[in-house]
């Protein structure tokens, strides 16, 4: 609870006092003297290399970017300046949802930003829903979110559901088999947790709609780093697609382990780390034509000055998928105070109803739901270009055949 | 996939397994601690390979011989430090290890702390050596086929060097009989704690091997024990040839399932083995101590 | 008296804690529920691990066997019937892991109870994904915290007069047997194997229903979260703070961890794990027999001084 940046916040908070007072005395009493935000994230345990990729960089970030600006701005122009309070949930199910009972309950937080993970997320989706807290649930991938806002009303999903994606993927895919370019034989694996087993099954049915003939469908346990068994036999199946739903340790040991055997499918598709800016980094040249969940806008320059200003707070690049819709979910949520004051329930309202610029560019909700993904991207000239939806604006063309390693 | 390439992978794949239990056989068998932070060991001399490879002219390689002695005096301070004062004090072997457990899971605790605080809670990895190496026309990793090499070399020369020399015999016999050992003018405490680091210190070269093909988190200790601890029940506590030997069939047993049933089934066949050999042999599948 | 005043104290504690939530907010009351849940779990785990001095690590697959029990079947079954159902399965388990494990010793069933939570964990995993498709369920329920607060504060106070009980029967003696020498206690004619059969199943059989009350306070329930190895730990360790050998030993354990955990998460999120390991290292070093342990030897020790004059202080005479 004690950060520094509370420390600065008060510095900035006597700064702001002293102003407002000076300029326009009287203006800014029906404010509190400062935004409490709070969050509980894992900080530890198993959860932590996700939520330290796409989640805590980006709430440090937007926090530096509020006390930069002097804190949230309110509909009448004044700045408060915003308390952190930040809980450790230790990647367990019982203290995140005791931390965000705490947030609310003892804490009396303003605002509370959603834990990582879809599980974490959902543990905490009731209680936000009780206490009428908008709940910007980021890193979440289901498929059941239509479901879940008629459920809570005032929860958001940003990720969309795993049939999204393999649709997205199985529509990319057949279009390459028509043209020629690849056989309609997909080999599959995919991580036995949550996220490879949903867009597993998903991809299932997409494919087969697709007309795209599923010649190996595997699932492997968590913690898997040999790789070898399955890639000799997805190579022996002769498929020219090679599709893993995998974690990020499993999607690194693929893509080494798929080059010192020589597997040079036409398609390679992989999972959660395929966006982490080490992964292009370490691959260089290699990585070009590897294609994953997420993408960015390369032409996008707002996007651009985020990924910049996000490596000098944090001393890393954010990873292609999450970290930039985290980023945008947060200026939502800041221009919607800015439009409707601290007032929950009219902050829920925008958010559902309003068009907000952000780092993806014109930006809103359908159903509660950010629709507009880039749910295929591809590595092109160093970024991790969206290739799909091939219509939406800004979306780049797939190369395909990838060349070999 | 025919029979000698799961073979091959599998051994390649057990290397891995049998260097890492390499060093905790050593510490459970010989110093009798049993050490529940070998896991955090492993992954803090991942990270510091990971820092090491990155400085001019260096590769992990090279880096072995910063590491490995880094990693032995670690585990002498450790010894001298925390856990010699539990030995001394300790009235029967129940409560030593009741002590040990608790001591080392809160040393587990401090090294996944500092390791977060220096480095973050991010997947790090870094490549070397990703080239591959064909062996009776099996294709593997020449980083994968190190840990394979490394773990034959070391598992011998330690055997060596216990069978066959003065101060080895005194550990051994340190491991069978502490009490003994001390009437014929062995320093046990002394033995111990030299056995506790060159656990340690294979835990280092371990961790830097594994760091040159596998991705790492601060988080990620208990995964490396829990391997360990199962590959040196299986071999037998203290017996290094047999955690050797545990550790490569291990990794055989891992492949073959992965082929000929489903690799989601891998880890459950893993512990069946475990709990299987330690319902019918808990003395190990390879007899007796050292 | 004594006994008497003892229990009219316990019935008025346990009164006020049946009463909190009224009187706290939804924050006081999952604190609550997590302090009463962790004084459950360490109690039952002392039940069998106190006695025996058998190190077990099996506590959170009994947890995540009743956790997904309920996830399983609540749509199906009324509430108390699914308890039924969990308490029965995590009993069966029981049986059959204790009948094949209990003869091994040491560091070897610390070993096995912990490759045993494993191994439920990968099945249940493994079953999930090849057999019904899906692993995350998801658990709906329309009752607030306070009623798994409820279940769990009853189900505590029946472990603890499980506990009372055994302490008081003669099985009470027959442990104590064991615990100090299994092989005197056998010669002398005790079924042990049978004793410490019947007091895993009972310790198991709670921890499988503190696992199925808090299910629903999480609405998602996957192999992660359920099998989680840190609850097999935490559990142990409260445990051996308090001194497992005593019937409040787990008590005294639980609370000030579980305080110490709460200010810690929230004060240093950052240095949580330095702290916590730091001080697991001080309490093996300073209180080598748990705070009860502690607390007594002193008292011993003073009293014995006292009556003897200027005798020599009196060797330890507990147990555990």
């Amino acid at each position: 609870m004690i950060t520094t940046f509370r420390r600065l916040s008060l510095t900035v908070l006597a700064g702001t006092a002293a102003l407002a007072l000076a300029a326009m005395p009287g203006s800014a009493q029906d404010h509190p003297d400062k935004v409490k935000i709070g969050y509980a994230v894992s900080k530890t345990g198993a959860n932590a290399g996700g939520a330290a990729m796409t989640t805590i960089p980006n709430y440090k970030l937007w926090l530096s970017d509020l006390e930069a600006k002097g804190g949230l701005e309110m509909p009448d122009g004044t700045k408060i300046p915003v308390e952190l309070i930040e809980y450790d949930d230790r990647s367990s199910a019982e203290e995140v949802v005791r931390a965000v009972e705490r947030l609310a309950g003892q804490d009396e937080a303003h605002f509370i930003l959603p834990p990582w993970g879809t599980g974490f997320n959902l543990a905490v989706a009731p209680l936000f829903d009780r206490y009428g807290y908008p709940q910007l649930a980021v890193s979440a991938v289901t498929d059941k979110a239509p479901d879940f806002v008629k459920r809570w009303p005032k929860s958001f999903w940003f990720l969309g559901g795993g049939h999204d994606y393999t649709n997205a993927l199985a529509t990319l895919l057949a279009d390459q088999v028509k043209e020629g370019v690849i056989n309609s034989k997909v080999a599959m694996i995919s991580v036995a947790d949550g996220f490879g087993i949903d867009l597993v099954t998903a991809a299932r049915p997409s494919f087969k709609e697709a007309g795209l003939d599923v010649v190996m469908d595997q699932t492997y346990p968590v913690g898997t780093q040999d790789f070898t068994t399955i890639l000799n036999e997805a190579k022996a199946s002769g498929a020219d697609t090679f599709v893993a739903f995998s974690y990020p340790p499993g999607t690194f040991a693929l893509t080494q382990q798929a080059q010192v055997n020589s597997f040079n499918p036409k398609v390679l598709y992989l999972g959660v780390g395929v966006g982490f800016p080490p992964y292009g980094a370490n691959l260089g040249e290699k990585a070009e034509g590897i294609m994953t969940l997420g993408g960015i806008d390369p032409a996008n320059e707002s996007n651009k000055a985020y990924r910049e200003r996000h490596n000098e707070v944090n001393g890393q690049y954010p990873d292609l998928w999450g970290s930039v819709i985290t980023y945008a979910s947060l200026q939502m949520l800041e221009e919607a105070i800015k439009r409707v004051g601290l007032d929950r329930e009219a902050v829920s309202k925008e958010l559902s109803t309003g068009t907000f610029e952000t780092v993806l560019g014109e930006t809103s909700l359908q159903d509660n739901q950010l629709r507009d993904l880039w749910l295929v991207g591809q590595w092109q000239n160093g970024t991790l270009a969206g290739v799909a939806p091939a219509d939406r604006k800004g979306a780049s063309k797939v190369k395909l055949p990838k060349q070999p390693w | 996939m025919t029979l000698t390439t799961t073979l091959i992978a599998g051994l390649v794949l057990g290397g891995t397994y049998a260097l890492v239990a390499m060093g905790l056989t050593l510490q459970y068998g010989i110093a009798r601690i049993m050490n529940l932070a070998y896991g955090d060991m492993i992954i803090t001399a991942a990270f510091a390979a990971f820092v090491v490879q990155a400085l001019p002219s260096m590769n992990p390689l090279t880096g072995l011989a910063i590491v490995v002695p880094g990693g032995f005096i670690f585990g002498y301070l450790v010894y001298v430090f925390l856990l010699s004062p539990l030995v001394k004090r300790a009235p029967d072997k129940a409560t030593l290890e009741v002590d040990s457990i608790l001591t080392t899971f809160g040393l587990l605790f401090v090294i996944q702390g500092v390791l977060l605080v220096l480095f973050g809670s991010n997947y790090t990895s870094y490549t070397f050596l990703n080239v591959p190496v064909s062996i009776f026309g099996t294709t593997v990793a020449a980083n994968r086929l190190i840990a394979l090499v490394l773990a034959l070399t070391i598992g011998l020369m330690f055997y060596a060097l216990l069978t066959r020399t003065r101060w080895g015999t005194a550990l051994r016999a340190v491991a069978v009989s502490p009490q003994s050992a001390k009437l014929v003018g062995i320093n046990t405490d002394r033995a111990a704690a030299v056995a506790f680091a060159m656990g340690t210190a294979l835990a280092a070269a371990g961790g830097t091997v594994i760091s040159m093909y596998q991705t790492f988190t601060a988080t990620g200790g208990v995964v490396f024990t829990m391997k360990a601890l199962i590959v040196v029940i299986m071999g037998g506590v203290g017996n290094l040839l047999g955690a050797l030997t545990a550790g490569l069939v291990l990794g055989i047993v891992e492949t073959t399932v992965s082929t000929y049933l489903d690799p989601g089934l891998t880890l459950a066949a893993t512990y069946t083995i475990f709990l299987a050999v330690l319902l019918w042999r808990p003395e190990g599948l390879f007899g007796r101590r050292v | 008296m004594m006994v008497a005043f003892s229990f009219t104290a316990l019935a008025a504690i346990f009164a006020a804690l049946a009463a909190a939530p009224f009187f706290l907010g939804t924050y006081g009351i999952g604190f609550l529920l997590g302090l009463v849940g962790y004084v459950t779990l360490a109690s039952a785990w002392a039940l069998f691990s106190g006695p025996t001095r058998y190190v077990s690590l099996a506590t959170v697959a009994f947890f995540g066997i009743g956790a997904y029990t309920v996830a399983v079947l609540y749509e199906t079954l009324p509430s108390w019937l699914v308890l039924v159902v969990a308490a029965l399965i995590g009993l069966v388990v029981a049986l059959l892991v204790g009948l094949s494990t209990l003869r091994l010793a040491g560091v070897y069933f610390v070993i096995f109870t912990f490759g045993l939570a494993e191994l439920i964990r990968q099945l249940v995993t493994w079953y999930e994904v090849n057999i019904t498709g899906t692993l995350g369920r998801y658990l709906f329920v329309d009752y607030g915290p306070e009623v798994v607060y409820w279940k769990l504060l009853a189900l505590c106070a029946v472990t603890l007069a499980i506990g009372y009980f055994i302490k008081r029967s003669r099985w009470g003696l027959a442990l104590k047997m064991i615990g100090d020498d299994e092989v005197v206690a056998e010669h002398c004619g005790l079924p042990t194997a049978r004793v410490k059969l019947a007091l895993f199943a009972a310790s198991s059989v709670i921890i499988t229903l503190v696992g199925a009350i808090q299910a629903p306070r999480w609405t998602y329930i996957e192999p992660t979260i359920v099998f989680n190895p840190t609850i097999s730990f935490l559990t142990l360790i409260m445990a051996l703070l308090g001194g497992a050998g005593r019937l409040w030993g787990p008590v005294v354990g639980a609370v000030p961890l579980f305080l110490l955990f709460e200010w810690l998460s929230a004060n240093f999120p950052d240095h949580y794990s330095i702290i916590l390991g730091l001080l697991f290292i001080a309490i093996v070093f300073v209180l080598p027999n748990g705070v009860l342990g502690f607390f007594e030897d002193h008292w011993n020790r003073l009293r014995a001084r006292r009556s003897a004059g200027s005798n020599e202080p009196s060797q330890d005479k507990e147990v555990g």
